[in-house]
């Protein structure tokens, strides 16, 4: 029964060269007749993708920065000074059975003494004086494998014997978490807001488009185009419109970056804080951005279509 | 082209309990009222409505469990001629009857010959290039005949396709129609024109309140007006 109605083996699945041009000719017809709504949708696009572009900037760059600082994070444990050696291997021990610590070094208080005055520069002289009797303590600089843990190593470091004091930087490390979390929450739930804008604005065109060609599409099945063949023409139009609207945010972001990266890279160098260097980062960018244009206006457009398929 | 039996509703029973059997190669009237159900019946057959009950099958094939995915095939092997014509008017003659081809992926080199030999069939070979709002709708129906057959169904499905015509341009769609039922292919007419039906003698089928009350070879129309 299958030949009676040669539903059998060439089915459409691969599409043929010929009908893809057919397709692609058809697209771009569309996105002419319908300029303005063409328009309206780029310019969404666009618009969203500009700020998406910047957001993204903006948030990987805070990232980076987030991560060295957090990776400089380190848990300064004073020894206590009447602690022997024997007791200073013990807590060197205990400190090491903790599984989120990843390094731990020992500083004697002599060396903690001249990074002191060598930090302070010329005013450092001033503690020379101490070399004789150095009033400080042995130290071990204990890193986490995760800087996230710092605090709850800190505190699981401090109830241990012979750990005179335990810093870590209280207080600003908490801060700078925060700060990090919240803006890159923020960022995705901006990005993701405005990405749904642009989708439902290319999906509205789409549905113009669909409209004015309804009588097309319903012909169309009825002397038995397949679903794909009808669709194939607006999943296009939807696709050059989003890639169309990454253009200028593309060269906006990266001229952008270019400015920025010049002017802000001398003056931050000197904190020791890096931003993401120009080239690898901005084609990065650029290929997110098109893939991103691409994706919401295919979905855009499919959201639209599948509607006046259910003939 | 086996018809076994359909029943249907969506929220109003539109046909109930219709059990027919149509042969290859018959000429079919679809007779009743307005609103009786014809409509529903033909739309059935070319898979717009899906039956809520019961099986249709035509050429072995169960149209009720028909995946989705399958209709277009269907459609491919069933003309369909509607009383509006349903042509593009934005294409001229020829790219209307082509449509249906290209649309389903043809070799550009069949197109050609394919819609030259079917217009010549059905006498509008030297309009090809007209648009449809040039011609008259008798000549705008030949079009949409041209179109349903162009993939040689064994099966053409026409809803009052005199519907729209005075009746000397029907007669020659009439005409038309016996030719295509000579070679071979089954055709399922809806149609409300007595004249028609009682001179054309072929099997009548009435149907009244979504059932068959009369199915005869050589009917009549049986309603006044």
């Amino acid at each position: 029964m299958e030949e009676l109605f040669g539903m059998s083996s060439e089915v459409n699945t691969d599409m043929k060269a010929r009908t893809f041009q057919r397709h692609a000719r058809e697209s771009f017809k569309s996105l002419f007749r319908n300029g303005w709504m063409t328009f309206a949708s780029i310019s969404a696009v666009t618009i969203t993708l500009i700020l998406v572009g910047v957001f993204f900037v903006i948030m990987m760059n805070l990232n980076k920065v987030a991560t060295t600082i957090e990776e400089n994070v380190e848990i300064r444990v004073h020894i206590d000074v009447a602690a022997t050696k024997e007791e200073r291997a013990a807590l060197e021990e205990q400190i090491k059975s903790i599984s989120e610590v990843s390094s731990i070094k020992f500083s004697p208080k002599e060396k903690e003494l001249n990074n002191l005055i060598d930090s302070l520069g010329e005013d450092g002289d001033a503690f020379k004086l101490f070399e004789q009797d150095n009033p400080l303590n042995d130290v071990f600089v204990v890193k986490t494998k995760d800087p996230e843990d710092t605090i709850k190593v800190a505190d699981k470091i401090e109830g241990f014997d012979h750990a005179a004091k335990v810093k870590y930087g209280q207080g600003s490390v908490e801060r700078l978490f925060k700060v990090t979390s919240v803006s890159r929450n923020v960022g995705i739930v901006l990005i993701i807001g405005l990405l749904f804008t642009a989708m439902f604005l290319i999906s509205n065109t789409i549905k113009i488009t669909i409209v004015a060609r309804r009588r097309e599409v319903e012909i169309m099945k009825l002397v038995g185009a397949t679903n794909w063949f009808i669709r194939w023409p607006f999943f296009l139009e939807g696709m050059w419109l989003g890639i169309l609207g990454s253009i200028i945010p593309i060269a906006a972001v990266s001229t952008i970056y270019y400015y920025a990266y010049q002017y802000l890279q001398p003056k931050l160098a000197t904190n020791f804080i890096q931003i993401l260097d120009f080239t690898p980062f901005v084609y990065q960018v650029s290929v997110l951005l098109i893939v991103m244009g691409a994706v919401i206006g295919v979905w855009g457009s499919v959201m639209s279509i599948r509607k006046f398929l259910r003939v | 082209m086996k018809n076994v039996m359909k029943k249907y509703s969506n929220g109003v029973i539109a046909v109930n309990g219709l059990d027919i059997k149509i042969k290859q190669g018959e000429f079919v009237y679809v007779v009743g009222p307005s609103g009786a159900g014809k409509s529903t019946f033909i739309k059935m057959m070319y898979r717009e409505e899906k039956p809520t009950q019961g099986t249709i099958m035509i050429h072995g094939i169960n149209l009720a469990k028909l995946k989705m995915s399958k209709v277009p095939m269907l459609r491919r092997n069933i003309g369909v001629v509607f009383q509006d014509f349903k042509l593009l008017p934005t294409l001229t003659v020829y790219e209307n009857v082509a449509f249906a081809l290209e649309v389903i992926e043809e070799n550009p080199r069949n197109i050609k010959k394919k819609v030259m030999e079917t217009l010549d069939l059905v006498g509008l070979k030297h309009k090809a290039k007209m648009l449809p709002t040039e011609l008259s709708g008798g000549e705008q129906q030949r079009v949409s005949i041209a179109r349903s057959i162009i993939n040689s169904p064994k099966l053409v499905i026409a809803d009052e396709p005199t519907g729209n015509l005075d009746p000397e341009t029907s007669w020659d769609i009439m005409n038309l129609l016996e030719e295509i039922n000579n070679r071979g292919t089954t055709i399922i007419m809806a149609t409300h024109n007595k004249e028609i039906v009682n001179t054309i003698k072929h099997r009548v089928i009435a149907i009244e309140n979504g059932r068959i009350v009369r199915d005869e070879q050589r009917g009549e129309y049986g309603y006044e007006g």
